[in-house]
């Protein structure tokens, strides 16, 4: 009863506002039946194809890849496909083990984290929380401008400065190797993980850490010990991003590491995943088996991009239940 | 007279905070003219008077949590136990160890009840998990809530309804065993029975505890704090017994304002 009076009352405040006219009742009844509802249709129709383009691409892609990849994994066989540690595409007796581009897309990725993450962890609640505005203003944009150098320069900057610098610090015959790949890859993740990271840490409500602080904890203490963990999803979303990014790089990678199918040592000449279908794209005879190998190559790296973001998907679900 | 004489004598004796000529401006706006109060030991003050009238800015400047806010300028003096806690010397995690505070909008952190009640006591280097577990019992005893909570320790604090939520803060609060605990309307976004159960709470605590409310709720003011202190405008208007103030209010606005005539 109570309830409806109180409805009753601002009904009458509300018809005399100025903005509502008289003559919007009757003008809004009209366009319900005008052509300003096939128009919203027609808009309907329009996202929808939207939407089903880009999913016709993925299964496109998919199926494609899929069906030029099996042949040579079947006619190889997959255990000496995938375990193979010899790649000798062109050789009187071609071999076709990819268990070297497979080793050295995880060791450089993994590298590439191991140095990448640490920093780009810091960095963002360093952005996130603990840096003075006018600081934080200046590091943010550079940090977005680094996501937008192109992977040719990357490489071109790689293969001009770290290979030398490297060849002449650690003395080997030629610089380029999977240590050069790691830092050159580790410096392309910072941006996605910067940015992810510290963008879970403006998220975090400021009362968790004013009940921190007023608890007698530091403002790093409280950092580390409230903001971090209840930013932990986004946080960790921003690694697997990173690793999309480092294990799919082509460019970068084909600049600096070498590009020869050897076992990944640390300075070594190697290959990844990505730079084996580069390199020997241009000149495989098409129909061979040499070209059908790197489609089952691109197969691997795509199915190995595919587990990486079902992972980041369930991640960021889990991040919205919290 | 002897009565009158002992009171001032307890008071002078007691006060564990007080503030002297505080002024507080937030940039341009002068939002706390010339404060002086004594906080009594071991009894409840309520702190009332309309919205923006510096009562919750005044309780910030106690435990110094207005440090956080940018552009903030304090004149003036707030001594905690005759020690200047704006001092240079000062160790603000210090005296945040003994200015304990619970705030409007309960705020568990996003773990379990546990390690929301551990979280003070391992900050302050505690380790030892025997030691910790009794904390955290004796803290949730002292806020009233360990038998509603005894059996899913390690479940998520944010699935407690709000009323627990907000005595899982003010035991978290306990277990730093602090000596004076500031509660700014920690009980306005509550339900009744929830407020009711904190206001008993809040009664138990006094004995052990100095304790300094902000609330809008007069009828709480009435019903739970020893002393009252009334702002407007950044002004204290008038300081005393509770139940002095709201029988026989010494000054007209605090007369206005009691009666509900504004605010």
């Amino acid at each position: 009863m109570t309830s409806n009076d109180r409805k009753v009352g601002p009904i009458p405040m509300d018809a005399s506002l100025p903005g509502l006219k008289p003559t919007a009742k009757p003008a809004a009844q009209a366009m319900r039946t005008s052509p300003k509802r096939a128009v919203e249709r027609g808009m309907q129709a329009v996202f929808l194809l939207c939407g089903l383009i880009s999913i016709g691409f993925v299964l496109f892609i998919s199926v494609y890849l899929i069906l030029s990849g099996i042949p040579a994994i079947a006619q190889i066989g997959p255990t000496k496909f995938l375990f193979g540690t010899t790649w000798a595409s062109t050789a009187a007796e071609p071999q076709f083990g990819i268990l070297p581009f497979i080793l050295t897309s995880i060791y450089g990725t993994a590298g590439a984290i191991l140095i990448g993450v640490p920093v780009g962890f810091l960095t963002a609640v360093f952005l996130a929380k603990a840096a003075p505005p006018r600081l934080a203003a200046v590091v943010r944009p550079a940090i977005e401008l680094l996501a937008g150098i192109p992977s040719v320069v990357y490489g071109l900057i790689g293969m001009m400065v770290l290979v030398p610098a490297v060849r002449e610090l650690f003395h080997l015959p030629d610089g380029a190797s999977l240590f050069c790949a790691i830092l050159v890859l580790a410096v392309m993740i910072l941006p996605s993980i910067v940015s992810v990271s510290e963008t879970a840490l403006q998220a975090v409500p400021r009362e968790y850490e004013e009940a921190s602080l007023a608890l007698g904890a530091t403002e790093i203490e409280t950092y580390f010990r409230v903001s971090v963990p209840a930013a932990k999803s986004g946080i960790a979303a921003s690694i697997v991003m990173g690793i999309g990014r480092a294990i799919g790089e082509a460019m970068a990678v084909i600049m600096v590491a070498g590009n020869v199918a050897n076992m990944p040592s640390l300075f070594s000449s190697v290959r990844f995943l990505t730079t084996a279908v580069a390199s020997e794209m241009s000149y495989a005879a098409v129909g061979s088996l040499q070209q059908q190998a790197l489609f089952s190559i691109a197969l691997v790296l795509f199915l190995f991009i595919m587990l990486i973001n079902v992972i980041l998907n369930s991640l960021l679900k889990r991040g919205g239940d919290d | 007279m002897t009565d009158m004489d002992d009171l001032r004598e307890d008071r002078q004796g007691s006060a564990v905070l007080s503030a002297q000529k505080l002024n507080l401006y937030y940039g341009a706006a002068h939002a706390l003219k010339d404060v002086d109060i004594d906080i009594q030991e071991k009894r409840v003050t309520a702190l009332i008077g309309p919205s923006g009238c510096g009562k919750s800015t005044f309780l910030k400047t106690l435990d110094r949590m207005n440090d956080l806010v940018p552009g903030v300028r304090i004149e003036g003096t707030v001594s905690y136990r005759g020690q200047d806690i704006y001092a240079p010397s000062v160790d603000v995690t210090w005296l945040r160890r003994q200015i304990g505070m619970v705030f409007q909008k309960p705020n568990p952190f996003p773990m379990s009840i546990y390690d929301n009640i551990a979280y003070g006591p391992r900050t302050h280097g505690i380790r030892n998990k025997s030691q910790l577990d009794d904390i955290v019992e004796q803290s949730l005893r002292g806020a009233a809530i360990w038998d509603e909570v005894k059996d899913r320790l390690k479940k998520s604090a944010l699935g407690l309804s709000g009323g627990q939520q907000q005595r899982i803060c003010i035991a978290r609060a306990l277990a730093v065993e602090p000596d004076v605990l500031l509660m700014d309307e920690a009980t306005s976004a509550l339900d009744p029975i929830s407020t009711s159960k904190i206001e008993d709470l809040i009664s138990d605590l006094k004995s052990r505890y100095t304790i300094v409310i902000v609330t809008h709720n007069m009828q709480q003011a009435t019903r739970i704090s020893d002393q009252c202190a009334f702002f407007l405008l950044g002004e204290l208007i008038e300081y005393g017994n509770t139940t002095d103030l709201f029988s026989v209010p010494k000054d007209k606005r605090t007369e206005d304002y009691i009666t509900g005539r504004f605010g």
